[in-house]
Formats: C-alpha cells, sequence, structure tokens
C-alpha cells in the first residue's frame, strides 16, 4: 500500500497523510456498520425486529443517529473544568485511534510496521483512562467521578492479566512486530497460536490447553478494557446513570461512542493477530493475497466483536468488587501459571 | 448548583489523604430507583453507610381526591392509577372493601372472572418487575422478552374492557363487562404459551451465575425484621414467612382453587436475600397459571352485574377490605358517613411499607447491591405516593 501510494504522489508528506487517515476512514465505516449490526443483533436476541422504516430494514439509522447527534446542543455544564471538558472526548478518541498505527490489517498496509507494536499498543490504550479520568472529574458530576474511577481501578486491573497473556504470545513468536507474529502463524488454520503455532507436534500438543486458556483472559479483559458487558461498571446505566460520559451531548457524546467502538475493533484486532493469525488466510496459501488478507482481518475481527456484542445483549453485570476478584484472583494467577507452561514447554 | 474545588490534595499540606463520605443524591431523575424516588445516600466510596428516601414527588392526593367524589364507584378509577402496573389488583382490593361496607354478595361468575383478571395481573406485574430487576443487574434481554408476555396478557385485556393499562373493570357489585366470547379459549392458550417461556426465563436470568453472584446474600431481609417492618408479599415471603392474604385471610373464591404458597429457601444464599424475593416472584407467576387454568375450569354461567346496586348509598358504618396484591396487602379502609360519597378513604399500600425498610437492609451495602436491593423491593411510585 505504501508503494502504491508512493507511487501516485511520490514520496512527499501527501502519502504519509493519506496513509494515516486510511484507518480513519475504516474507524468510521466499522462505526457505522457495526452500530447498525449491534441493534440487529440485539433485537434478533430479545425477538424484535429494530430498525425498519429509515432505509432498507433500517440501514440508514445510523446515518439519521449520525445527523441527530449533530444538530444536538453541545451543553457545557455551568461548574465543569471546561478545558478538560472539551478535550477529554478527545484524548479517549485520540488514545483509541493511535492503536491502528500499528494493526497490520494486510500483508500489503500496516500503517506503522514497528517493532515493538505489541507494546506501543498496551501503551496507548492507557491513555484512555487519561481521557475518561478526565470526563469524569471535569463533569463535576458525583455520578461522572463514580464512573471515572471504576473505570482506571477497572482498565489498570485488567491490563495485567492482558499483557501476560500478551507476553506469553511473544515468548513463542520472539518478536513484538505485529506483522511478524502474522507470518509466524501463516500457513493455515492449524499453525494458529491459539491451536499452538507452526511448532513441532509435541510442542503443540502441550502448547493447545495453554493457549486457549491465554485466549479467553486476553478475551475476557479485552471485553474488561472495553467497558462492555459484563463489564461495564464504568457506565452502569442502572448505577451511575450513564458514568463518565453522563455530562456530554452532541458531538463530544458521538465521540466517546465512536472511541468505545473502535476500542471495541482493536482489542478484538489484537485477539485476532495474537491467536487467530492475523491476516493469515485459514486455507494455507488458498484465498490469500493482499485483499483476502484484507478480509480475513476484517472478518476475523469483526467475528470476535459480533462474539462480545452476543454476551453483552445476554449477560447481567457484575459488581465493582467481583471484578476485581474475577481480574486479581482468578485471571492473574491463570495468566502467570500460562506463561510459566509456555516458558517450560518453549525451553523444553 | 454545585461549587468546584480546585483546592490542593490534602498530602501537600503535610498531613495524611483525609477522606470523607460523599453525599449523592440518587434521583429523582435515576434510571434505577423505579419513577421518581429520591434515595439520599451518604457513602464512603462504593460502600453505602446511609440511605435516606424522600418521597412525595409522584403525590395525586388520591385520599382526598376520593373524598370529593359524589359516588363510590366513581373512586375505582383513581383506584387504577395508584399501582399503574397493577390496576387490577387496586380494583380488587377497593371492591372488596366496598362490598364489606355494603355487604353485598356478588355472583360466583363475577367473583372468578374476579380471580382470573388478578392473577394474570399478577403475571404481569411480576414480569415488570423480573424485567426490570434484571436491567437493574445488566441484563438488558429477559425484560424484552417478558414485555413481549405481557403484551398477550394486556391483549387479553384490552379485549376485556377496552383499556390496557387503567381498566376500570371492577365495579362494586360486579364487573363493567362480561367476558367476550372467545375470550375462555384465548385465556388457555396463553397459559399454555407462558409456561415454557417461564424456564426459558430462568435459564437466562434466573439461574444465570452472574445473576445469582450479584444477588445472593445480598440486601439479606431476616425474618423477623420483615415482621417488625410489616412487610407483604414478595417481600415478606422471600423472607421465609409463610404468609399469603389468599390463603390467610381468603377473599373470593381462592379457597376453592389449589394452588401453593411460594416462600423463599436460601436456595442459592441466604433466606431472605434478593434472590429469594425474585424467585418468590417467579414461582407465583406459574401458581398464577395454576389458578388461572382451575378458575377458566371452573367458571359457571351467570350474569355480571346482577348485584350492581342502583345507588350505592352505604348505613354510616366503616370497614377494612385488604387482598393480596402483586406487590403485597393492599388494603382500603372506608369510612361512610350514611352519604352517597365517602367520608374518608385511606389505603395501605404494600409498595410504601416495603420501601420504608429498604434504609435497614442497604446500610453498609455497595452502590450496585443497593440498585439490586431497590429493585428486589419492587416498588411503584405511583402507590408510594398515591
Amino acid at each position: 500500500m505504501d508503494q502504491f501510494l508512493q507511487s501516485i504522489f511520490g514520496d512527499s508528506i501527501l502519502t504519509q497523510l493519506l496513509l494515516g487517515v486510511l484507518p480513519l476512514v475504516f474507524v468510521l465505516v466499522y462505526a457505522l456498520v457495526t452500530l447498525y449490526s449491534e441493534m440487529k443483533i440485539a433485537a434478533h436476541i430479545q425477538d424484535r425486529l429494530a430498525y425498519m422504516r429509515t432505509g432498507w430494514h433500517g440501514v440508514l439509522q445510523p446515518f439519521a443517529d449520525m445527523l441527530k447527534l449533530l444538530q444536538k446542543e453541545d451543553i457545557i455544564p455551568t461548574a465543569a473544568d471546561k478545558l478538560l471538558f472539551i478535550l477529554a472526548p478527545y484524548v479517549v478518541f485520540i488514545g483509541t485511534y493511535a492503536a491502528f498505527a500499528v494493526l497490520p490489517f494486510s500483508s500489503a498496509y500496516a500503517g506503522s510496521s514497528l517493532d515493538l507494536g505489541l507494546f506501543y499498543i498496551i501503551a496507548v490504550s492507557a491513555v484512555v483512562v487519561v481521557g475518561i479520568l478526565m470526563a469524569g472529574w471535569a463533569s463535576n458530576n458525583k455520578w461522572s467521578l463514580f464512573g471515572a474511577i471504576r473505570s482506571a481501578s477497572q482498565i489498570i486491573s485488567y491490563e495485567i492479566p492482558a499483557a501476560l497473556a500478551v507476553l506469553a504470545v511473544v515468548m513463542i513468536t520472539g518478536t513484538m512486530n505485529m506483522n511478524e507474529i502474522t507470518k509466524f502463524q501463516a500457513g493455515g488454520i492449524q499453525n494458529w497460536l491459539i491451536f499452538g503455532g507452526p511448532l513441532p507436534l509435541g510442542h503443540k500438543l502441550f502448547l493447545l490447553p495453554v493457549m486457549i486458556v491465554l485466549a479467553l483472559i486476553y478475551y475476557v479483559c479485552s471485553m474488561a478494557e472495553v467497558n462492555r458487558t459484563p463489564f461495564d461498571i464504568p457506565e452502569a446505566e442502572s448505577e451511575l446513570v450513564q458514568g463518565y460520559n453522563t455530562e456530554y451531548t452532541g458531538m463530544k457524546f458521538a465521540i466517546f461512542y465512536l472511541a468505545e467502538y473502535a476500542n471495541l475493533f482493536v482489542v478484538s484486532a489484537i485477539a485476532v493477530v495474537l491467536f487467530f493469525g492475523g491476516w493469515s488466510s485459514p486455507f494455507g496459501s488458498f484465498m490469500s493475497g493482499p485483499i483476502w488478507d484484507l478480509f480475513w482481518f476484517t472478518f476475523k475481527g469483526m467475528l470476535l466483536v459480533f462474539v462480545n456484542v452476543w454476551l453483552r445483549w445476554t449477560l447481567p453485570r457484575l459488581r465493582v468488587d467481583q471484578l476485581m476478584y474475577v481480574s486479581w484472583k482468578v485471571l492473574v494467577p491463570f495468566a502467570l501459571v500460562c506463561v510459566v507452561l509456555v516458558g517450560a514447554i518453549m525451553v523444553l | 448548583m454545585i461549587e468546584t474545588h480546585h483546592s490542593q490534595p490534602a498530602t501537600s499540606r503535610g498531613t495524611t489523604l483525609r477522606t470523607e463520605e460523599m453525599i449523592v443524591n440518587m434521583g429523582p431523575q435515576h434510571p434505577s430507583t423505579h419513577g421518581v424516588l429520591r434515595l439520599e445516600l451518604v457513602v464512603d466510596g462504593e460502600i453505602v453507610v446511609d440511605v435516606i428516601p424522600h418521597l412525595g414527588y409522584l403525590h395525586r392526593c388520591f385520599e382526598k381526591h376520593a373524598e370529593q367524589m359524589s359516588n363510590y364507584q366513581q373512586v375505582v378509577p383513581y383506584v387504577d392509577r395508584m399501582d399503574y402496573v397493577s390496576s387490577m389488583g387496586n380494583e380488587f382490593s377497593y371492591v372488596v372493601a366496598a362490598e364489606k361496607l355494603l355487604k353485598i354478595q356478588v355472583p360466583e361468575r363475577v367473583e372468578y372472572i374476579r380471580v382470573i383478571m388478578a392473577e394474570l395481573q399478577r403475571i404481569a406485574s411480576h414480569q415488570i418487575a423480573i424485567g426490570t430487576y434484571g436491567i437493574d443487574i445488566g441484563a438488558f434481554t429477559p425484560f424484552l422478552l417478558l414485555f413481549k408476555d405481557r403484551e398477550r396478557i394486556l391483549d387479553l385485556f384490552e379485549e376485556v374492557c377496552g383499556a390496557r393499562l387503567l381498566y376500570n373493570y371492577f365495579w362494586i357489585g360486579g364487573l363493567s363487562h362480561d367476558l367476550p366470547p372467545g375470550w375462555v379459549e384465548k385465556a388457555k392458550a396463553f397459559c399454555e404459551y407462558l409456561k415454557p417461556n417461564i424456564v426459558e426465563l430462568n435459564g437466562l436470568l434466573t439461574y444465570n451465575k452472574i445473576f445469582i453472584s450479584r444477588t445472593a446474600n445480598v440486601g439479606v431481609l431476616p425474618k423477623q425484621v420483615a415482621i417488625n417492618y410489616a412487610c407483604s408479599g414478595p417481600m415478606l415471603r422471600g423472607s421465609g414467612v409463610d404468609w399469603d392474604l389468599r390463603r390467610d385471610d381468603p377473599y373470593s373464591v381462592y379457597h376453592k382453587i389449589d394452588w401453593d404458597v411460594c416462600v423463599g429457601r436460601g436456595e442459592v444464599g441466604t433466606v431472605g436475600d434478593c434472590w429469594d424475593r425474585n424467585i418468590v416472584r417467579v414461582h407465583e407467576m406459574e401458581q398464577s397459571l395454576r389458578i388461572i387454568e382451575q378458575a377458566l375450569a371452573q367458571l359457571p354461567e351467570g350474569d355480571v352485574k346482577a348485584a350492581l346496586p342502583k345507588r350505592i348509598m352505604p348505613v354510616a358504618s366503616e370497614a377494612y377490605g385488604r387482598t393480596e396484591a402483586p406487590r403485597g396487602e393492599l388494603g382500603f379502609y372506608i369510612i361512610s358517613d350514611g352519604t352517597g360519597s365517602p367520608y374518608r378513604i385511606k389505603a395501605r399500600g404494600p409498595s410504601f411499607v416495603n420501601l420504608s425498610v429498604v434504609t435497614e437492609i442497604s446500610r453498609g451495602a455497595m452502590i450496585a447491591d443497593l440498585v439490586a436491593i431497590l429493585g428486589s423491593t419492587d416498588i411503584v411510585l405511583g402507590e408510594v405516593d398515591r
């Protein structure tokens, strides 16, 4: 992709800009698709129809929603800390969007083939917490503050098992470059890391259960990081009204939502890269190539997003202390044991 | 307006970090206060130190209005609006009290139809209670599935009296309309339809592991406290007290029907926790179906307006009639001065009484638990404030 753009625009700043904007286009299209499909999936789970009137089966509804949010009055509470209040949604979005820089969408396109890709992604997604804390504090609303504090403690707790799961993968692949990790798993579904990667059969058999547990740990943590049910404690609408974004209206509110949906894809994409072969085709060299790669990456990512949506509309919400329990007393010990096991298997 | 504090953090003043309790207003506009209830919370972080309920945001002077009516029949639509998700139950209680005052006996067919309606209403009301409780715990789907079933009950009501929420169907000494042709078959079909859905509900919500961990051992209401606070309905039975007015102070034709009183047994936690209160409602829906099926089978022929008095003019006297409404003991104390309009009507609403115990059982709980406790009391603010 870089070469293609360079061949058109030369080695100018325009090339770099276009490369940077590409994921934004993806995020916007993806957000609209996910918004629509989440409502439709929820409706099917709940035995109803959802949008049916705006366009064919309501496909225009996300656009209508967006238009509505654009027209909304932009309210800043009088007692709010104005600067932080205005900045917060952008900080949240930047933290999320920065992660797209290293996502390898296809063998031909990754914003940046950073050697510290995974480390970078874990680091920038922590910026989201800062934005949420800013939003909660600046709103000058006690419920918002509750939401922000819960969010901070939740994301900090869940980054540890998530990072341990990532660590285990890095121990196997020997690289933090997301493109390299994907290439490591090339050659078909049997080479995906969730099935033990392209290692000798003996290693694979031992790795298989460990990797499945690690994938589960990572996925649970990713749900907590994007504040989705059963971990939607920071915005638990029945307890905290709407959590940290209670006081937000119009486009600022929309940006929070956009960031949430974008983040949902980021964590799913990381899971895809770590455990499900990234952009590589499940059929080896069949159906592979730059365009197919893009398809597989998006398809796998969306599949995980679907699972997330499915769980969201099925499960109740945990309580704050139960959330901490799950992280510190269940996920962290299991992840530690898994890391040790992976290390032992790799040495043997 | 709340003042913003941009003061220095306590540590920079050379002292240790000072913490203090925070007062938060929960309501009157809050998603899980089930209406316009305002709870003043004193919280220490996530822990609730004290709860002070403030009432009156929905006060509509029901009792005073009732005194201004020119006859007893005109009170019924007002009664509908008390507990607006169980209007049939309210009407039942009021007509039982009024008929006690007038000392009239209504025909058997009327009694059976009333029981059928009251039990259908109980199912509809419990469906809202369980559904909104699911929302309080964070599960949205059961709510809509239950509403889909409740819609069928409302369709049945609409066919009978034309209204879907506020019926004005039970009249003193009779009913406003007889059952339309074919209604009995539809009601039977509904009972068959609902049974598997209750099983589905149990799988989706009641026995969900997260739901159990959120509600079991939370908000435990001990037997003695429940009795001391005069709790009634599922709130009392959830605490293991075997008390149901339909059996213990029989009215209408409940004594001719075979059914069981459901009590909480602490199946997954302690007796009297939130989960027990919820499971009592689930089981009551099953029992209501039993009652409806038997009542439909026994339904006698007859006129539904036979005992309807031309002019309701009780002698100067007083009467207290009570029934087991979905939320507990709903009673009306009526004093007549011998004229056509009531001298005084006092309503004893179960929601109001059950709400009073919330403060007692939610001290020391977390904010999320408080929501769970409040949801499990299943209050309707229309009845708390009247």
